[in-house]
This record gives structure tokens, sequence and C-alpha cells, in this order.
């Protein structure tokens, strides 16, 4: 009973974590477009006359204005499946941060709680299947509408996002025969080790190539710009959501943004450390300049979780300031990098991981 | 696996797969699939082969039925008249399902009921899978390997065809 209890808990918090990372990547994405367009941006919503908090206003505002406008469902569309779509779109994403660890381990009293929601030995793989069944709502989305602009949207997204796919995939594989496992904690874990005594041994040292590729892969997966030509409003209104409105198109405008909190996830966790903090180790700080600093346990958790945290939310950054700096590609663009330039770059990365493994032998640390 | 558990999803599991051949939209068929495929690699997880299991979603679900669903759309497929084919594909499909089923029978029989689990813990575990796939099943794999070039190739082929 207990144990169900702590895997609820581990749950809601890796859950809440993804959602706060969210709700401030919505306020990033309004003050980053402000400063990109150099305008001053969203300063009319405030509390006590402080304009940042009034992002609490608008998180809270704009899913109830979604929530309660009419449903409209066109004319002539499959019922079923429209309203299928927004939901397989969605779900598989947000439970993709059942196996992303936030936390070394949570010592209270005997037990030893291991910060994962899903301890699952081929974390890597269930992170892909999952991401792989998202393409779903766009594909049913644009079929069920009806409508031109939808199915345009639906076979564009598809493409795209099996074509991504691949790159994103293969470029994890370079990160598996680097760390010899699919289990995500034990990925950040293998993390904590410091090359030469000081530099943090995160994944990007070891994978640089395959850090650019996954993100690269990663944006185009989140069907932002500069890879939207699935939802492209300048050509195909909304894309494969077009016809849909109220708390349906809220869901499908939440999808892009776990996706991009996924990418961010999935980013920190293998190549910058997940929730390593540099020189922390479970006893406290180990300095390479010899000084120490012991801490309890319970901070030591703390920190990391911050520390998680706190990466998830500079990734986030990122990918919103890349989404506000680039236009949009050409279709036929899109397609030759996907298969031309990421595809073959995978694949050498992978053959070049492998030739370093078997040269400087596992763990080349 | 609880027994409850598995008669649900198992009776799931032939819903979706009747659905597949049954259903007259081709759009619904192809995601009767995918449940279909998805509820198997609940099965093959079950059974502690993950990496199946997830390869299988991967695979089927995330890429194989996507480019099925591709093809119905740009198509613009419509519903079918009929359920099933003509008369003779109806004989000739049924024919072939009772000879599958006369192979499986003896088998299912030998097999049934409780029988204590002889393989190891951890038998479907990525590192034992893989080490299998690499010593005793080396040969198969490899020309599996060789067989994907070989449709990969033809596509190709097929696909720089001047006409």
């Amino acid at each position: 009973m207990v144990d169900v209890l702590i895997v609820v808990a581990k749950a809601v918090v890796v859950f809440l974590i993804a959602l706060l990372t969210m709700g401030h990547g919505v306020f990033f994405e309004r003050k980053v477009s402000a400063v990109v367009q150099d305008r001053i941006g969203a300063n009319r919503a405030s509390i006590f006359g402080i304009a940042g908090l009034g992002i609490v206003n608008t998180l809270i505002a704009d899913p109830i204005k979604f929530l309660i406008k009419e449903d409209v469902v066109p004319a002539g569309s499959d019922r079923l499946l429209h309203f299928l779509a927004p939901v397989l779109a969605v779900i598989p994403l947000l439970v993709v941060f059942a196996v992303v660890p936030f936390g070394d381990v949570l010592v209270v009293g005997e037990r030893t709680i291991d910060l994962q929601a899903a301890e699952l030995n081929v974390g890597i793989l269930y992170v892909l299947a999952m991401v792989s069944l998202g393409v779903y709502g766009v594909v049913i989305a644009g079929w069920a509408s009806n409508s031109r602009w939808s199915l345009l949207g639906g076979i564009r997204g598809s493409a795209q996002m099996i074509s991504y796919e691949i790159a994103m995939g293969l470029a994890l594989v370079g990160v598996v025969l680097t760390y010899g496992t699919f289990d995500l904690q034990e990925i950040v874990r293998a993390q904590g080790a410091h090359l030469g005594g000081w530099l943090p041994a995160w994944g990007i040292l070891y994978q640089p190539l395959g850090f650019l590729i996954f993100v690269v892969a990663g944006v185009a997966e989140s069907k932002r710009i500069p890879f939207d030509l699935p939802e492209s409003e300048s050509e195909l209104v909304s894309g494969y959501f077009t016809e849909y409105s109220g708390a349906k198109h809220l869901m499908f405008m939440m999808s892009d943004f776990v996706e991009v909190v996924i990418v961010s996830a999935l980013v920190t966790t293998l190549f910058f450390g997940g929730w390593q903090v540099p020189w922390l180790a479970r006893d406290g700080f180990h300095f390479p300049w010899g000084a120490t600093l012991p801490l309890p346990a319970l901070a030591v958790t703390a920190l990391q979780v911050l520390t998680f945290v706190l990466k998830l939310h500079v990734a986030t950054l990122v990918q919103i300031v890349v989404r506000w700096t680039l236009p949009r590609f050409r279709y036929d663009q899109l397609m030759r990098l996907g298969w031309q330039g990421l595809l073959p770059l995978s694949l050498a990365n992978v053959v070049v991981s492998a030739l370093f493994i078997a040269a400087f032998g596992e763990h080349f640390a | 696996m609880n027994p409850i558990a598995f008669l649900v999803l198992a009776a799931l599991l032939v819903v979706a797969a009747v659905t597949v051949v049954l259903h007259r939209n081709p759009v619904h068929s192809a995601l009767a699939l995918v449940a279909a495929m998805c509820l198997l690699s609940v099965f093959f997880i079950a059974l502690d082969a993950q990496l199946i299991g997830f390869l299988q979603v991967i695979v089927y679900a995330g890429a194989v039925v996507v480019l099925f669903l591709f093809v119905i759309m740009l198509l613009n497929l419509q519903r079918e008249a009929r359920a099933l084919g003509s008369g003779a594909l109806v004989v000739a499909g049924g024919a072939a399902a009772l000879a599958f089923l006369a192979l499986m029978v003896p088998g299912l029989v030998r097999v049934a009921g409780p029988r204590p689990a002889d393989v190891a813990a951890g038998y479907g575990e990525t590192v034992a899978l893989a080490e299998r796939l690499f010593t005793v099943y080396l040969l198969p794999f490899e020309l599996t390997s060789v067989l994907l070039l070989v449709a990969i190739v033809g596509a190709v082929a097929l696909a720089k065809r001047t006409t």
C-alpha cells in the first residue's frame, strides 16, 4: 500500500514539474517574442502592479476562456475520431514524464526512494514508443475534420514526424552505446563522474553530434517554427487542427508545448547531467580545489530536484528563442534536412561512437 | 499477469483484430490495427519481454500503420461497399484461417494447463536478448538485415525507374 502511494506521489511530482515548466514556457513565449520583436510585451496583465506576476492571470484565464467556448464539430466529420484525436495527441506525450528521473534518491527513515516515477529498464525505448504514438493525434485530426486544410496538415505532419523520428532514434543510439543502458536514471547516475577531477562528465562531452541531431529532430517533432509546416498559419489556417475549437483546440496547443518540455527533459537528462549538480555527491559538495561542504541528505536531494527544474527551464527557454528567431522551412528543405542531412549524420555518429567504444573500452569516461 | 486482466485485454485484442477485418472504413480499420498492436505489446511486457513490447509499439504502431494511414489519406479511400471481399476471397481466407487453426490447436493443447515458468527471470531483458541475437541466432539476424537491404534497394530502383 505504501509502495503504491509512493509511486503515485512520484508521478504527481514529476507531472507538476512538467506542468510548471509548461506554464513558465507560456510566459517565456510571450516575453521572448516581445524582446525578439523589439516591443514591450505582455504588460497589461499584472498583479499588484507587477507585470511579471501577470502570468498567473494568463495561466488561469486562458484555459478558462478555452473551456467555456463553443465546441464546434464540422459537418460531415467523423464524430468519434474528431473527438478522439486531441486525446490521442496529448495523452501519449504526458505519460513520457513517467520515466524521467527528477532526483537521485530520497531517504525517508528506512526507505530509499528512487526519484523516478516508473523504474523502467527500457526507458529510452518507452519514450520513443510514446512519442511515435503522438503522431496519431495529428493524422486523425487531419482526416476526421473533413476539411482540406486539416487533411493537408495531417499528411504533412505524419510525413514530418516519421522522418524526424528516425534521426531522433538514431541520435539516441549513440547515447545508449556510450552508457550501455536504456535506463534514464542509470544514464544520469553515470554522468555524475568528473573528468580530470573537475569537469562534469555530462553526455554532451561524449555525444556532441548526437546532441545537435537530437535537438534538431526534437524541435521538428514539436511541430513549431521553423518546423511548423503541419500547422503553418499563413497557408493552412491552423493545419490539422483548423476545425477544432474550445477545449480540444487547447489540447492541441498543449500537445505542442508538452513536446517542447519533453525535448527539454530528454536533452537535460541525456546530455546535461539530468539532476546532477557539479561536484555534488550524496554527502555534499566536493570542490575540485579540495574544499568540501558536507550537506544533509535532504538538502542534497532538494538541490538536485531544483537543479533539474532549472535545467528544464533553460532548455525550454532556448527552444522558445529558436522558435522566435528562425523563419519556416520550405517543405522540400524540411525533407532534405531530415533524410539527406540528419539521417546520414546520425548513422555516422552511431558508427563513430561504436568504433570509439570498441577502441577505448566500454564507458570510455 | 492477473488472469482477469489477461481475459479483458485478450477479449479487447480479439475485438480490435476482428474490427480490422470487418470495418468498412479503411481509416477505422487501420486504427483498430494500432489498438491491436498496442494490446499485443502489453502481453509482451507482461511476459517480461519489455524490449520486444516497446519495439512492437515503435515499429508497428509508430511507423508501419502510420504509413498505411498516410497512403489511405493520400488516395482518399472511401467507405467500402462490402465488409468482406468477393465470395471466392471469403472461401480462400476462411480455408487459410482453418488451416492455421489446425496447426495451432495441437500446440496449444500440448502446453495447456498451468505450468511453472521454465525461463529465468530477466529472460526478455535487453542484454539477455541481445546476447542470444548475436550468438545463437547470429545468422538469421544478419540474413534479415540483408533482406531489408534488398527491399531498400528494390524500392530505390522502382522509384528511379523512368517511365
